[in-house]
């Protein structure tokens, strides 16, 4: 193979002005985000004396907070409780979610577009006005206090049924006409041949549910009594109502609490940004 | 295999009819192609025979049985689509074993399956890969292969190359007849390619705005063709016509002579004359044949033979020369046809009136 000097364009290092303008506010942005994740994680290596003491290094790092939550099996406890949560609700609304966004994209049947509506009309709800009729419903099936109560609600989303409806429409009917003429039922068109061409969706999806119901707050603390079916928020919530704030731990635990995210969201993020790109949405 | 028999079929999608009312049978190991324009309802009557349609009128039988009611599983019948329909997630051997989802064999008959229709279709070295990683007419294949592999009572093929580059249809063409020739299985083909309907039909069916013009062997539709629609419609480049007059049994066409032009049984009116480009020789006059001179407005070398390009009175003309004859644009050649080659249709009914 020959070599040849290759000139390269004059203009290449050029930077424009609108890109120095993009880089500070990006980076701006950035360190508005970053810096209480990095003070979360400084203040679990701190002690309690040395809360307040605004650096970001501590003086004297120890490790002593992560023991001392870990051996508390009430830690470990609400851990369990928000990954059992959160994955059965994951599962759960990657099932049905796709199931109806399915029915919805590839039926065609009287009031499809009716359904659809009424659907996509509950995202203009806010979960605050839902709670009150969800209390009643969980309190007439003697569902308060019980993991059940806490997932119900979550169980399928109107988002996720969008979501998946608009990446269904995308899959060519002549994939599921095929599998028709070769002898396939509709569940299994669904399940062996549209859910494995909508993979990213399914991924995204996923993300977005496990990440909402791992931090999901409000309904939790509402609908649970018991310290024992506490999710990891309600329960980090508490190191603050006892005899005084415990900020140390309550740092410790939420720095605990951002590894399982980040891990899902790291592994999964290249579907993420795709299946929000192919849906149109913003995240 | 099996006949299938289309007894009155109407397709009506809310008040518009797709399809009106259609009979035609197809002969068990018959090759039929349907063609026709854009919207003319040839996919639709496949997808019907398919059951992808419900069908809304008439019978549709399948080896004697009515299948109106019966789903798509239930009529061994496989189709290939136009877009493949390979499922992207699987392996070619995957892709092929799907065809075999219903089938009662167990997994080692399947593989053998497999393995042999691949090979049949010189798809054995490609069996672990994804589709991704394969060319245009090898998915083809695979899409064939999936059709294949259980041994359908019909095969029924949608536009099934018209995504392929021209050398690789043209191959693909070859196959498929190859195909058809050794298995023997009755296959049904739509396609908008006159060309495909030619060299691969046992017979071909001309559908138009859901209704079929004409049913007949290649040769038939176009040596009798039954109107202006089919006669153009068949044979590249399209027929050439021209308005022409019969007076008292003696044919005239303006601009061009014409000789022994008598026409016996026709009344007196206005026809058109049409002559197939390739029987307009340029350069060439036949003494008892029509002849028109006319300006050369475009020249189309095909290394055979030169399409000619012409402005006779207004009305264009394609003709042809030998190869090496290069007639120049813009210069005056007179074309002629021998006799036989003229076909004569009303001009109101566009219906054909035969043959001089």
């Amino acid at each position: 193979m020959s070599t040849m000097d290759v000139e390269l364009p004059a203009n290449r290092m050029r930077i424009r002005p609108g890109q120095i303008l993009t880089w500070t506010l990006l980076l701006l942005g950035g360190l508005v985000m970053i810096t209480p994740l990095l003070y979360m994680f400084a203040t679990s290596l701190k002690t309690s004396g040395q809360i307040y003491d605004l650096k970001l290094i501590p003086a004297a790092p120890t490790l002593d907070n992560y023991i001392s939550v870990l051996s508390d099996g009430r830690f470990m406890r609400w851990f369990v409780n928000s990954t059992l949560i959160a994955s059965i609700v994951t599962v759960s609304n990657v099932f049905f979610d796709s199931m109806v966004g399915y029915t919805l994209a590839k039926f065609e049947f009287r009031g499809r577009y009716f359904i659809f509506l009424a659907i996509l009309s509950t995202l203009m709800i806010p979960t605050e006005m839902l709670v009150i009729p969800w209390y009643l419903m969980s309190s007439q099936l003697h569902w308060i206090d019980t993991y059940w109560g806490i997932m119900f609600p979550g169980m399928m989303t109107a988002f996720g049924t969008f979501l998946m409806k608009q990446f269904f429409e995308t899959v060519p009917d002549d994939f599921l006409e095929a599998a028709r003429v070769d002898g396939m039922n509709e569940f299994t068109i669904w399940w062996k041949i549209a859910m494995p061409l909508v993979t990213p969706a399914i991924s995204a999806l996923a993300i977005f549910t496990f990440l909402g119901n791992w931090t999901a707050f409000f309904w939790p603390l509402i609908v649970t009594t018991s310290r024992e079916l506490y999710t990891l928020p309600v329960g980090l919530s508490s190191f603050s109502v006892e005899q005084s704030i415990q900020w140390e731990k309550i740092m410790t635990g939420a720095a605990l609490a951002t590894i399982p995210t980040l891990i899902v969201f790291l592994v999964l993020q290249r579907f993420i940004v795709r299946g929000v790109m192919l849906a149109g949405l913003k995240g | 295999m099996a006949e299938i028999e289309l007894g009155n079929l109407v397709k009506k999608y809310g008040k518009v009819t797709a399809v009106h009312g259609i009979d035609l049978t197809i002969a068990d190991g018959e090759f039929v192609v349907f063609v026709g324009p854009s919207g003319c309802g040839k996919s639709t009557t496949l997808r019907m025979i398919a059951g992808l349609e419900d069908i809304t009128g008439g019978e549709l039988r399948i080896g004697g049985e009515v299948v109106n009611e019966r789903e798509p599983k239930q009529r061994n019948i496989a189709m290939v689509f136009q877009n493949y329909a390979i499922y992207p997630h699987m392996t070619v051997g995957q892709n092929i074993g799907i065809g075999l989802y219903t089938s009662k064999l167990n997994a080692d008959e399947k593989r053998a399956r497999i393995a042999a229709t691949a090979e049949t279709l010189g798809l054995e070295d490609l069996l672990e890969r994804r589709p991704a990683a394969l060319s245009g007419g090898q998915r083809q294949r695979v899409a064939i292969g999936r059709a294949m592999v259980r041994d359908p009572v019909a095969f029924l093929f949608d536009e099934p190359l018209s995504n392929l580059d021209a050398q690789l249809r043209a191959q693909m063409r070859i196959e498929i007849k190859r195909l058809h020739q050794r298995l023997g299985t009755t296959i049904v083909y739509v396609t908008h390619d006159q060309v495909e309907a030619m060299t691969m039909a046992d017979r071909i069916v001309v559908m138009r705005d859901g209704r079929i013009l004409q049913v007949g062997t290649p040769t038939e539709m176009y040596e009798q063709p039954v109107d202006i629609f089919t006669a153009r419609f068949i044979g590249s480049p399209s027929m050439n016509l021209v308005y022409g007059t019969i007076n008292n049994g003696v044919l005239s066409v303006a601009d061009a002579t014409l000789a022994d032009a008598k026409v016996s049984g026709l009344p007196n009116g206005a026809v058109q004359v049409g002559v197939r480009p390739h029987d307009l020789l340029v350069g060439e006059t036949v003494a008892d044949g029509l002849a028109m001179t006319g300006r050369v407005t475009a020249v189309e070398p095909l290394g055979s033979e030169t399409l000619v390009h012409l402005d006779v009175a207004g009305a264009e003309v394609i003709g042809t020369a030998p190869g090496k004859l290069m007639p120049k644009v813009n210069s005056e050649v007179t074309v002629s046809a021998a006799p036989g080659a003229l076909y004569l249709f009303d001009a109101k009914t566009e219906q054909a009136l035969g043959r001089l």
